[in-house]
């Protein structure tokens, strides 16, 4: 197990420093999504099956589809990598860098101190997990779930806003029509439209 | 024998007897589609038309191996590999029988959920990398179709979850001796079907190629094998969310009489034609129809389910 957990631990540091160097915003988001796989590869490894599970279902799986369909509505075109490329200079590194090798050094300082080297504590399944959360952490769930809970309601907020007037067709027309952009209607409306 | 060279031979078996039965399939659905439309459906090709699916394969291999100019080349030749491996690598949970299994996990139901979630990429990519509009179109359905059925299709398989206590197949199945999961879960069941649809993009859930709106969809740009895969990683996925219902709630190998490995297939053969059949007879909904169904409709009804079978558990006392 010791092996594939550096193996996959490798692997999620390159994928990491290819994310952050990629010039294209959707091959910068497979890099993190490959990231993410192989942490859960190294949750696996260290015993945490459940962790590993969720850490595919729900980074991987769920948010950062979320984050190439959000990409993908924006359709960025050639012309984003182009603009990338002036803010991707290696000057930009520098501050990043170095905050990023102070915590490197730490670690490194706390792997050499450590006196022992034990890989697999014990096997945390579903069941332990389920244990865990629903016993001394209760109150963490309670408050995760408030928050979810608030960010939904403000979602809906958000989201409903502007289907307060009219709704449907006629409404993206009047925001056509407020960018200044060209308004052609389909159908019987084509007559009788502003145009 | 050698415990791994039995399960290389247990993995070669599965492989071979998934994906050909996943090409066969495409002979079995248009002969049945045919049967239940009064046609007679591809009968030309040696006995029954069996070897049509032999001489689709050898065309498909012989076609242009085209990658458009505009595409996002790398991404666009990876993205049908996606659906292949995610598919193949769910049947290594799924207990055929008690000894055919690749591998036996505590989080097996877990392991299909990730992979199912990962399917996605190959959709969303491939529509991405086309670069092509209804491409992407069909991509954003895609992603936010199978987004949200996947919320429901986790919770109805809970159910089961909590009768068996644990998230492996193995012993789901097991606990199925005295009484199908069906029977307890039928509300469960329903949903998982509906989304076990929905996540292989079948009709009446096929609106991300919709081909009289979209051209085909996420894979109009692809052609020759490329697109033989996305078509044949469609089957396989058919063929694995039937044999995941039959495991989950007809008692997976359990059966009278006949031996184990025939009643697993014979089980996840009549849903395999229960799915054509939905083919033949469905309509495609109209696509806010379909994500007004998944969120107001069929994510109430799975957690009402998850919350009664939960009283009735805790009930009982278990």
């Amino acid at each position: 197990m010791a092996s594939l957990f550096y193996i996959a631990a490798i692997v999620a540091v390159l994928a990491t420093i290819l994310m952050l160097t990629r010039l294209n915003p959707v091959h910068a988001l497979l890099y993190l999504t490959v990231s993410l796989l192989a942490v859960a590869v190294v949750f696996f490894t260290l015993g945490a099956p459940f962790m590993a599970a969720l850490e595919v279902i729900v980074y991987a799986g769920a948010i950062m589809v979320l984050f190439v369909f959000v990409v993908m509505l924006l359709n960025l075109g050639k012309h984003t990598v182009d603009a990338e490329r002036p803010l991707a200079r290696p000057e930009a590194f520098t501050g990043p860098g170095i905050l990023a090798a102070i915590l490197l050094f730490e670690v490194v300082f706390v792997l050499a101190r450590a006196q022992s080297r034990t890989f697999v504590l014990a096997q945390v399944g579903p069941r332990e997990v389920g244990l865990s959360l629903y016993g001394p952490y209760l109150l963490g769930v309670e408050l995760a779930s408030i928050l979810l809970l608030g960010a939904l309601v403000g979602a809906y907020h958000v989201g409903s806003r502007r289907a307060q007037g009219r709704t449907g067709v006629v409404r993206s027309d009047r925001v056509r029509v407020a960018a200044g952009g060209d308004l052609v209607r389909a159908g019987d409306d084509r007559s009788s439209g502003p145009a | 024998m050698n415990p791994t060279l039995l399960k290389i031979v247990v993995i070669l078996v599965i492989l071979l007897v998934v994906l050909n039965v996943s090409a066969l399939l495409i002979w079995l659905e248009r002969r049945l589609l045919a049967l239940w439309q009064d046609r007679y459906g591809p009968n030309r090709v040696g006995p029954f038309g069996l070897l049509q699916v032999v001489a689709d394969m050898i065309k498909i291999f012989f076609k242009e191996d085209w990658i458009p100019p505009f595409a996002d080349k790398w991404v666009f030749v990876f993205a049908p590999a996606i659906i292949m491996i995610t598919v193949l690598l769910t049947f290594a949970v799924i207990p055929f029988t008690p000894l055919f299994q690749i591998t036996e996990t505590n989080i097996a139901l877990l392991f299909f959920l990730g992979m199912s979630s990962l399917g996605v990429y190959s959709i969303v990519l491939a529509a991405w990398a086309s670069n092509n509009k209804y491409s992407l179109l069909g991509g954003m359905r895609a992603a936010s179709q199978m987004l949200s059925y996947e919320v429901f299709m986790g919770l109805s398989m809970m159910g089961t979850v909590m009768l068996a206590g644990s998230f492996s197949l193995r012993r789901i199945v097991e606990a199925q001796q005295h009484i199908w999961f069906v029977i307890p879960q039928f509300l469960g069941f329903v949903l998982f079907l509906i989304a076990g649809i929905a996540e292989t993009r079948r009709l009446p859930f096929d609106l991300p190629e919709a081909e009289s709106e979209l051209v085909a969809g996420f894979h109009s740009e692809y052609s020759g094998m490329k697109f033989g895969m996305f078509f044949v990683g469609e089957y396989l996925g058919v063929v694995l969310i039937s044999a995941l219902i039959s495991v989950l709630f007809f008692g997976g190998w359990l059966g009278p009489v006949l031996p184990p490995v025939v009643w697993i297939v014979l089980k996840t053969l009549f849903f395999i034609c229960f799915f054509i059949l939905l083919r033949a007879a469905m309509p495609r909904p109209r696509f806010d129809q379909l994500m007004s169904w998944g969120w107001k409709w069929l994510l109430p009804l799975s957690l009402a389910n998850l919350a009664i079978t939960g009283a009735v558990v805790l009930a009982r006392g278990r």
